[in-house]
């Protein structure tokens, strides 16, 4: 009984200061203890707020520990370092290149990636095979105006088809491997299955890293062959005036190249080659950086800036060269694969017997006359053209 | 027909060729990459 009493009168002396705990957490019972709306405004308006809240040396204490996640800790300096270069990182292997761990410009050039370059990449190939098929219904087939003669006259000899087709299968397969790579995780991956995507992607990336050189080789042989009959000259001039036949019923005279096939020339050779400098680029990471060159050279021309992007920059980390590489590669393909599918159009549906110089290599007499005036004259002239009285093969 | 052929031909040749060249040189991915505390093979 005397202890009943005595624990009562403990409680009743106790009371003031358990109402006053109550009286603190009660303030900050809608926070759960952590501080209030009110705390804040206190602390905003320079008064004290009592009792302190939280304990913000204590509470990452346990989380920053030996066993911790870190999670609680933050250290604004050495972030600071990281993202701007200038930490002091040790690596294992991968030189000074591996020892960026952060590095901003990347999302620019992700975001350039999969968002302008997609689109804008996408709509060019797709707007080139719509205006095409337009075209196509339009104008129709461009077709022999006379009777073929059956006479034929050697418009490709067989090496230089062989180079030709060595470079117009290097380019598809390039051109297709090239694309899964840009597309296949925004319309093969959701659609079809992330393996087949990853599969896929592992494929395209042998035979893209593989066959380029293949496509260099065709790239250097076709320019040795072709350059000279390439050289624009005074016929481009009146092919051009008369949009080379296509529109129209008349035909412009032509050397052995006309105006439109040397701009398919020279647009391989330029584009394609600008695509072999940036993708061996690529294919050697970090060892042949060649855009701030490029921009210094710029610069020393008196260029500044450029239409669209703006000031050229200053310096480029070498991940940044990279990026600019890729940008680069992706863009001109883009544009050299909208080239070649009209190259394809006119040289398989979109004129009669323009096939056989790269099938067999003969083309009828009929054809060359009406598109290579001047070609066949030559050749009649070194008489390696068929005597015009001569009877057809059976 | 033979020469589209013959195209084709060449650049498988050349393709693996290059693949393998260039293993053998050493710039494949995994001899670039790794070092005396990497292995990537």
């Amino acid at each position: 009984m005397l202890r009943a009493i005595l624990v009562f009168v403990l409680c009743l002396g106790m009371w003031p200061a358990l109402a006053d705990a109550q009286d603190a957490a009660g303030d900050r019972a809608a926070t759960g203890g952590a501080q209030t709306l009110e705390d804040i405004m206190a602390r905003q308006r320079g008064e004290e707020v009592a009792p302190k809240t939280g304990d913000a040396a204590g509470a990452a204490r346990d989380l920053s520990g030996q066993l911790g996640t870190l999670g609680g800790a933050s250290d604004p300096d050495l972030w600071r370092a990281l993202r701007y270069g200038s930490a002091d990182i040790t690596v294992s292997s991968g030189g000074e290149v591996a020892t960026v761990l952060v590095q901003d410009g990347g999302m620019a050039w992700l975001q350039f990636r999969q968002g302008p370059l997609a689109k804008y990449g996408g709509y060019l190939l797709l707007g080139t095979i719509a205006l095409l098929v337009v075209f196509f219904v339009l104008r129709g087939r461009v077709k022999l105006d006379y009777e073929k003669t059956g006479r034929t006259v050697t418009r490709f000899k067989s090496f230089e088809r062989a180079s030709h087709w060595l470079l117009a299968g290097s380019f598809i397969l390039l051109g297709i491997t090239g694309l899964l790579t840009l597309f296949g995780r925004m319309f093969i991956a959701p659609y079809i299955s992330k393996e087949f995507n990853a599969t896929l992607l592992m494929a395209s990336k042998y035979i893209h890293n593989n066959v380029a050189w293949a496509f260099i080789v065709a790239l250097v042989a076709i320019f040795v062959l072709w350059v000279w009959h390439n050289i624009p000259n005074r016929t481009d001039i009146t092919w051009f005036a008369q949009a080379g036949g296509i529109i129209g019923s008349k035909h412009p005279p032509a050397k052995k190249f006309n105006g439109g096939q040397k701009i398919i020339f020279w647009s391989v050779i330029l584009l394609g080659g600008s695509i072999s400098l940036s993708g061996v680029s690529l294919l050697f990471p970090f060892e042949f950086p060649m855009f701030m060159k490029t921009f210094d050279l710029m610069r020393s021309v008196g260029i500044e800036s450029l239409p669209i992007y703006g000031p050229l920059p200053e310096g480029l980390a070498p991940h940044e060269e990279m990026q600019y590489a890729q940008a680069w590669h992706a863009i001109v393909a883009f544009v050299l694969m909208a080239i070649i599918i009209a190259h394809i159009y006119i040289g398989s549906v979109g004129m009669e017997g323009a096939y056989d110089a790269m099938g067999t290599g003969e083309v009828d007499e009929a054809w060359a006359r009406q598109h290579h005036s001047l070609w066949l004259e030559e050749l009649e002239a070194k008489g390696k053209a068929a005597p015009k009285d001569a009877t057809p093969a059976e | 027909m033979k020469a589209m052929m013959m195209g084709f031909a060449a650049m498988i040749v050349i393709s693996v060729a290059s693949y393998f060249v260039l293993h053998e040189m050493g710039f494949s991915s995994d001899a670039v990459q790794s070092g005396d505390a990497v292995r990537l093979d």
